[in-house]
Parts: structure tokens; C-alpha cells; sequence
């Protein structure tokens, strides 16, 4: 191997990996603030990704009915143990925005309004799932077990691969790069998309940073994931944290679908594999350490790039056995938990 | 009728197949029922009883039938013969995932098992001794006195007889020593490890248990099929068996079977159905089974079995036994636990701070002191819950500082909780049996088999005296968690006798009890010190401690602040200062 293909490799790992770091920072998010481990993360990406493309070739993404859907059942769903004012915001939130982001869409799509304000339209669609499928799934288990929870995660799974099929089709689509330009570092050349993903990544970051660190809601945030019980306590609704959290992974993943649309093929139930990936890295922080779930990730990027180059029919065989080791070690460190329920 | 079951079970499977005008198709169906039930009966042990979530199943059912198939189609090995290692290849796939991951809590193994059923997918998919995606195909039929078994009827037989011994395996497993300490891992993980029950085996067991059984279905596959290829053995069939797990009632061998009868009826209509309806294109039974599993999570969270079954516990008949045999006793006087300099931060907060005593045998020692004085903390140290940061603990001269809870039971150290800790699924005799734990020696293996009837008996009998012992003789067989909060603290008690301790710690064992019981309580307490066992008592109820302690130790903020006989200790003014605040 020349440094050339070397360095390749490594800038494919961490292009990559960065989106992978964006999951593992939801996903230990959520499971912090939610106990939900969030096994239909992938599907926000891969909807996202999907609705991007669409939208490029100036047609109405069907995604929308899911959008609408989605909102009307989690209407039907909380609408009965919601009184007074809540009841208006549940509709604006379930119901009026839905509507808004259709029409906008509707509207804007056949004019092709280029590829941000696409990229923001297919965010826009498909985030809003993430809060609806909190309120649909989730939120009536209640304070169910982490394992019941799961279970209940792989079963939105499941549906949303159903449902990706039924509007996406089986055909695969790519989307369109933020940036066609490229730059030559030394012997290496950076596209400008790589550069999009590591600069929106990094802000994103901080911005998270930001809001966990400064403001009110953030820091309420962080309180539920320390102590549920006590969040209620001093009158933190922990519902609302969980709508909260849920936002932010539809946010996050829904821009990490339309980030990597133009870098590969994305299938509709092609998501669940790189959401995965980002669980393998929020494994390695055991679910709880952000910084470690960020190098997790770009290692896994890493290793990911260097194995498809040379063993790429066991790619995914690979990047999977990496968390053995870390299991490995995590159970050789703690000592045997007992988990009672 | 409930002994014959099997064998009614057993002839309907030889003769429903060929009940004249029975369409083929409902044959078919019924076999895919039975290889799923398979399967999903280990799910029972694995989730429903252990409270433990796998999503690899399907790949140990791979497992099995890739086994087999490599063996008896490229070295001409008898199915017959490939069967024990087909088992043995998942069993020993999910003892090496089971060791890496079942230390750790729960939702580990459940995103392990995620991650490692997707890459052996991948991995069945691309290695050449497998076949890549095209699979193996022209495996063997099964052959039993000549007979090929390639009808579908005839494989009906067969599944349904594997299903049967499945099932009767199960009880089996379940009702023996070990599946006790299964059952016990969802709730009272705590108690079976002060028991003795070394918990992280245990759940190795389950693992594997469920595994094999998933082995033996893929093995059975192979042969009935005739072929194998990776797709009913990835992710998404895994998850099919955690749905007809969830559905029927994950904690019930029944439920496994009416599961899978439903899932596997749902999908074969919805198979039918939703194209004709939605046209087709899609894989719309996903989106169903996903809403359904959702659905039943929220609706019926212990599955559609429980709502049609009266929950009853069986009776267990008890049968004369020979006592077990016992510790030999301390003598009275001899120490028995040495304590000294105990310590344990929990953060910034010293909940134990240079704690000191000593007991002997045939002594019983109060420890009290205000809330968080640390008494609870303390006993965690002293069983092996917890470890401490200093301090050395002798036992009987022997030095057991740090060591885990059941090294701790083994050497005679018993114990209540504070906050009872019995297994909600099992009859009170059942959660007191389990204190038996390490005076039995059946192997899971033996207990399947039903080679430890004989052991069995003697520790049901020995369970049944302790139960008399404590004033509860006649509540054996109701279900632990129906009786009043004290009778269950007496059900703990009764547990910890069966280990035959040489030093008994209870934990507020007066509290919810009435005075009657209370009194039945310290004359039980009187007599065993009697025995000379030695007894730590932590006890808030300050005329029943005073009533039967020889010395108190009190606690306050994590250090000893006085110690010495009742009377004495009452009159201490740090002891007055500490309870009440100042000089009252």
C-alpha cells in the first residue's frame, strides 16, 4: 500500500466517521435521557438521505404522507390524556407543522430551490418522525425496563423498514454533493463535501456543547439523564425531556442521511447499517462517555475504510467483531452487574 | 392427565398429519409453527424467566443447521450422528458470546447479540465452507429404519415429538436446582447471589440453554428442508422469535407455542392479504409485526397467555426425605466475625468509617443506629455485596475481606434484606429452596434428565422445616410476593436458614410484623443462638433489639459511637445525642 491510497483511506475513515460520532452522540443521548436505545436511528438517516434525493429530481417525496401519518397518529395517541393549553400546542406540534412542511414542499420542490434549501426540506420532513415515534412508542411504556424499551426499538425498527420499503422502493439513490469543488493537499485531494461533512459535524458539536452547558433546557436535559426521579422532583418534565431528546436524534440523523447521500448509495433500509456503527462507537463509551463515543466513532470510520479495502466482502463482519474486544475488556473491568428490574 | 400429556402430545403429532382431507398447506404451516416454538421455548428461559434479550437466536439456529449440513453433505456424516454436534456448535457459539457480554448489564447482550447476528449474516453470506448466499442444498432427509422422512407429513411427526421433548426439558431445567437460580436472576439477582448462586453462571446457562434449543430447531431444519441458505437466519427472523416471545407471554412455555402459532398464521395471511390490498412491492407484514410488538409491549405487557390461563401455581407434593447434612457447629464463645477498621466511600460520602467489632458464636449482636448511619451499608460489606476500600473482615479466623457474595455463602454466611428481595415468579417454598442452593449438587444436565429427584426431595424437605421453623408452615405453595410484607421478611429468614449458617445477618426483620409474629420471631432467634449460631441484627424496633441483643453496636454516621450491653448502650449520652438531637 503507497501513502497515497494511505491517506485515502484515512480521509474516507474519517469522513465517515464523523457521521458515525453524530449517531453515537444521539444515541447516547437519548438512551440517557430516555432509557430508549434507539435501534430506528438508521432510518432517520436513510429517510432523510432518500427524500434528498428525491427532492433533486424535482418531484414531491413521498415521505410526506409518512410526515402526515406520523403526526396524525401521535395526535390520536396523546390527544386523549392532553387538556388545555397542551392541547393546542400538541395540535401545532402534530398536526399544523406536518401540514406547513407539506405545503412548503409541495411548493418549493418542482422549482428545484437548490441543494441546501432542498437539504433543509428533507431535514425538515423527516425529523419531526423522531418526536412522533416518541410519543407513539415510548412514552405510553413509560418507566417499562431498559430491555422492554429495547424490545419496543427494534420493533419501530421493523416498521420503519416496512414503511421505507412501501414509499422508497427497492431501488437505491444517491443525492447531490453540497460542494463539487476540490482541493489538493499535498498529495491529497479533499472534495469540498468531505470538508461539509467535518465542518457541519464539528459545529454541530459545539453547538450541543453549547446548549448542555448553557442553557436552561440543555441543563435539564442533563439532569433527567442523571436522576429521573429528581428531575420530576424539581419539576422537570422528564416527557418533555424525551420529546426533547428524541428531537435532536431526528435532527441529527435526518442531516447526517442528507450528508451522506452523495457519498454512497443509500437503500431504504440501508440506515439500520450505519446507525449500528454509530452504536458500535456509543458501546465503546459505554453508552454514557460522549468524547469516547466521538474517537469510537472515527475509529470505526477507520477501520471500516481499511477493511473494505482489503477484505471487503467481510466489511460489515469486521467493523462488527470490533466491539468484541470491547466487550471483552469492559467486562473484565466491572465487575458482574446485577440488574434488577 | 398432566403425566400422560407427552405421550397424548407425542400420538397427536404421529396421527393429526394424516387425518384424511387435511390440505397439505395447513401441514406446512404447522411444521413452521412447531420449528418456531422450538425456539422460542428457549426465549421463555432466556427472556421471559431470566429476564435476559437476545436477537441472535436465528443465527444459533444457523448455527445448528450449517453444522449439520457441512457435515452430512461434504463427509456423508448420519444426521443422527451430526445432531449432538450441531447442539454443541450453538452452544458453544453462545457460551463465547455469552462470556463476553453477560457480565455486564442487561441491554449489552441485546446490542451484542444485534451487532453479532448482523455480521454472522455477512459472514454465512460470503465464506466458500458455507456456500456463500446460494447456501447448501441436497442435505440428507432424515432416516429412521429405512424410512426417508421428505413428507411433509412425516415431518410434521418429527417436529412435533423435538417440540414435546423441548418442552419436557424445559420443566425440567426450570424445576430443578439450577433452574431456580434462572429464575430468580429476574428481581432477586441479589438474593440468589447471597444464596450462593454464582449469578453470572446462571445466566450463562440461560444463554446456552436457549441456544441449544435453537441449535437442535436448525438442526432439524436442515434435515426437513434439505437445504440452508443465510436468510432465515438473520436479524430479522431473530426479532421474529423475541415477537412470538413477547406475544404469547414471555414467562410461560405455553405462551412460546401460541406466539408462534400466531405469528406464524399472522404472516402467512398477511402474506395473502396486504399485496392484494396495497398491491404488492412492499414487505408490509414488517410494518405489522413491528406496530404488533409495539402494541403488545403497551397493552399486554406479559403477553396474551396470562389473559387466557387462571394464574395458578402448581402444588408441589412434598415426599419424605433424609435431612442434609450440616455444618458442624461452633462452639459457643468461639469467634466467629472479626471486624476491624471496616471502611467505604461512596464519592465524596464515607458511609462506613473505621468500623470495628467482634462476634462469637452463639451471640447475637444489635447494630443500630439513625437513618443512614450506615448499618446497611455495613452488612453489604460483611456479605460480599459490596467491597470495601479498608478495613479486614475475618470469618472464623480465615480472612474474607472483598470477597464476592457467594464465596461469602459458601463459608456460612447468610442473610435477610431490607427491602425483601424474593423471585416473584416461584411459591414461597420455591424462593426458601433456593437458600438450598449449595448444600445440592445436580448439574443443569442432571436436572433435565431428572437423574436429582433424590437430592431434589431432600432439599424441599429441608426448605419445608425452615419454613415451619419460622411460622410458616402450610403457605408453601402460594405465590412468594401474595404474602404480607413481615411474612415475606420471615420467608428471607427461612431462605437464609437453609444455607446453614454459621453467622446470620438480618436486616430489619421485625419491621411489618405484629407483635404476635414478633414474639414467634425472637423465640426462633433465641433458639438458634442457642445452636450457637451468631446473629448481626439491624433492627429500628429498639424493644425487640433491646429484648434479645447481648451487646448493640451503634452506628452514626459511619463510625461506632458506643458500644456495649443494652442497658449501658441506652443511658450513653452520644447514643441519646445521636437519636434525639441533644440531651432530651
Amino acid at each position: 500500500m503507497d501513502q497515497q491510497v494511505l491517506l485515502i483511506l484515512v480521509q474516507d475513515g474519517i469522513v465517515n466517521g464523523a457521521l458515525y460520532a453524530l449517531l453515537a452522540l444521539c444515541l447516547v443521548l437519548v438512551f440517557a435521557v430516555t432509557r430508549v436505545i434507539l435501534i430506528p436511528q438508521g432510518e432517520f438517516v436513510s429517510f432523510a438521505a432518500l427524500t434528498y434525493a428525491t427532492l433533486d429530481t424535482g418531484h414531491v417525496p413521498a415521505s410526506l404522507y409518512l410526515l402526515a401519518s406520523f403526526g396524525a397518529a401521535a395526535f390520536l395517541r396523546s390527544v386523549w390524556s392532553t387538556r388545555g393549553r397542551a392541547l393546542v400546542f400538541l395540535a401545532v406540534e402534530t398536526l399544523v407543522l406536518p401540514a406547513a412542511i407539506a405545503a412548503l414542499t409541495v411548493w418549493l420542490a418542482p422549482l428545484k430551490p437548490g441543494v441546501v434549501v432542498q437539504a433543509a426540506l428533507a431535514v425538515a420532513i423527516v425529523a419531526p418522525m423522531a418526536p412522533y415515534l416518541y410519543r407513539l412508542a415510548f412514552q405510553p411504556l413509560g418507566e417499562a425496563s431498559v430491555l422492554v424499551l429495547l424490545i419496543a426499538a427494534v420493533g419501530a425498527h421493523l416498521a420503519m423498514t416496512g414503511f421505507g420499503l412501501m414509499i422508497f422502493g427497492p431501488e437505491g439513490a444517491r443525492g447531490p454533493a453540497f460542494s463539487d469543488a476540490m482541493f489538493s493537499l499535498g498529495a491529497l485531494d479533499v472534495s469540498g463535501q468531505s470538508l461539509w461533512i467535518l465542518g457541519l459535524t464539528s459545529a454541530l458539536m459545539a453547538g450541543l456543547y453549547l446548549f448542555f452547558e448553557f442553557t436552561l433546557l440543555g441543563t435539564a436535559l442533563r439532569a433527567t439523564a442523571v436522576n429521573r426521579l429528581g428531575a420530576r422532583l424539581v419539576g422537570i418534565r422528564t416527557t418533555q425531556s424525551g420529546l426533547i431528546a428524541f428531537t435532536l436524534a431526528g435532527l441529527i440523523g435526518a442531516l447526517s442521511g442528507v450528508l451522506i447521500a452523495p457519498l454512497t448509495t443509500v437503500y431504504y433500509d440501508g440506515g439500520f447499517l450505519i446507525g449500528l456503527k454509530g452504536f458500535v462507537a456509543a458501546i465503546v463509551g459505554g453508552l454514557a462517555s460522549y468524547p469516547l463515543a466521538v474517537l469510537a466513532a472515527l475509529a470505526v470510520g477507520i477501520v471500516e475504510s481499511f477493511s473494505s479495502f482489503w477484505a471487503s466482502a467481510f466489511k460489515e463482519v469486521i467493523v462488527f467483531a470490533v466491539i468484541i474486544p470491547v466487550l471483552l475488556w469492559r467486562s473484565l473491568r466491572h465487575g458482574p452487574a446485577e440488574d434488577e428490574e | 392427565m398432566t403425566r400422560l400429556w407427552p405421550v397424548m402430545a407425542m400420538l397427536l403429532c404421529l396421527t393429526v398429519p394424516w387425518i384424511p382431507g387435511l390440505p397439505l398447506f395447513s401441514v406446512t404451516l404447522g411444521n413452521l409453527i412447531g420449528l418456531a416454538a422450538i425456539v422460542t421455548v428457549g426465549l421463555v428461559v432466556l427472556t421471559g424467566v431470566g429476564g435476559m434479550t437476545s436477537f441472535a437466536q436465528a443465527s444459533f439456529v444457523g448455527f445448528g443447521a450449517y453444522t449439520t449440513a457441512i457435515l452430512s453433505t461434504r463427509y456423508g456424516v448420519s444426521p443422527w450422528l451430526t445432531l449432538p454436534l450441531a447442539i454443541a456448535a450453538a452452544g458453544i457459539a453462545a457460551a463465547a458470546v455469552g462470556a463476553i457480554t453477560l457480565r455486564l448489564s442487561g441491554h449489552y447482550l441485546a446490542l451484542g447479540t444485534i451487532a453479532w447476528s448482523v455480521s454472522l449474516f455477512y459472514l454465512f453470506g460470503n465464506l466458500d465452507l458455507v456456500g456463500r448466499n446460494d447456501g447448501i442444498d441436497g442435505i440428507p432427509p432424515l432416516v429412521i429404519l429405512g424410512w426417508k422422512l421428505i413428507d411433509v407429513r412425516a415431518s410434521f411427526a418429527v417436529i412435533g415429538i423435538g417440540l414435546v421433548l423441548a418442552v419436557i426439558a424445559t420443566r425440567h431445567l426450570l424445576d430443578s436446582r439450577w433452574g431456580r437460580a434462572i429464575r430468580a436472576l429476574r428481581g432477586a439477582a441479589g438474593a440468589a447471589s447471597s444464596c450462593g448462586v454464582e449469578v453470572p453462571k446462571a445466566r450463562l446457562l440461560a444463554f446456552v440453554y436457549a441456544a441449544v434449543l435453537a441449535g437442535f430447531a436448525g438442526w432439524l431444519f436442515a434435515h426437513l428442508q434439505r437445504a440452508v441458505n443465510p436468510t432465515p437466519f438473520g436479524l430479522n427472523a431473530s426479532i421474529q422469535y423475541m415477537l412470538m416471545a413477547v406475544i404469547g407471554g414471555a414467562a410461560q412455555l405455553p405462551g412460546a407455542i401460541l406466539g408462534a402459532a400466531l405469528v406464524v398464521l399472522v404472516n402467512d395471511r398477511l402474506q395473502d392479504w396486504l399485496p392484494r390490498l396495497l398491491g404488492s412491492g412492499g414487505n408490509y407484514e414488517t410494518i405489522a409485526f413491528g406496530v404488533l410488538l409495539i402494541v403488545v409491549l403497551q397493552a399486554a405487557p406479559s403477553g396474551l397467555w396470562p389473559l387466557l390461563s387462571r394464574g395458578r401455581t402448581r402444588a408441589r407434593t412434598l415426599t419424605p426425605a433424609p435431612a442434609l447434612p450440616v455444618r458442624s457447629a461452633r462452639p459457643v464463645g468461639s469467634p466467629v466475625l472479626e471486624v476491624s477498621g471496616l471502611r467505604r466511600s461512596f464519592g465524596g460520602l464515607v458511609a462506613v468509617d473505621g468500623l470495628s467489632f467482634r462476634l462469637a458464636a452463639g451471640e447475637l449482636l444489635g447494630l443500630i443506629g439513625p437513618n443512614g448511619a450506615g448499618k446497611s451499608t455495613s452488612f453489604n460489606l460483611l456479605t460480599g455485596i459490596l467491597a470495601p476500600d479498608a478495613g479486614v473482615v475475618r470469618l472464623c479466623g480465615e480472612e474474607v475481606t472483598g470477597l464476592a457474595a457467594p464465596a461469602m455463602a459458601r463459608r456460612g454466611v447468610a442473610r435477610s434484606f431490607q427491602h425483601v428481595k424474593l423471585a416473584s415468579g416461584m411459591s414461597v417454598i420455591e424462593n426458601v429452596a433456593l437458600g438450598t442452593h449449595l448444600r445440592g449438587r445436580a448439574s443443569p444436565l442432571a436436572g433435565i434428565l431428572r437423574r436429582d429427584r433424590a437430592e431434589e426431595a431432600m432439599l424441599f424437605a429441608e426448605a419445608a422445616r425452615q419454613l415451619e421453623r419460622v411460622g410458616l408452615a402450610g403457605f408453601e405453595d402460594r405465590p412468594a410476593t401474595s404474602l404480607a410484607l413481615g411474612q415475606q421478611r420471615l420467608v428471607e429468614i427461612a431462605r437464609a436458614l437453609c444455607l446453614d449458617p454459621t453467622l446470620l445477618l438480618l436486616d430489619e426483620p421485625a419491621a411489618g410484623l405484629r407483635h404476635q409474629e414478633k414474639q414467634a420471631l425472637a423465640t426462633l432467634l433465641r433458639r438458634l443462638k442457642a445452636e450457637g449460631m451468631a446473629i448481626l441484627l439491624v433492627e429500628h424496633d429498639m424493644e425487640f433489639v433491646m429484648g434479645l441483643a447481648d451487646r448493640l453496636v451503634v452506628m452514626d454516621f459511619g463510625t461506632r459511637i458506643a458500644e456495649g450491653a443494652p442497658e449501658a448502650v441506652r443511658r450513653d449520652p452520644a447514643v441519646i445525642e445521636a437519636y434525639l438531637g441533644g440531651v432530651a
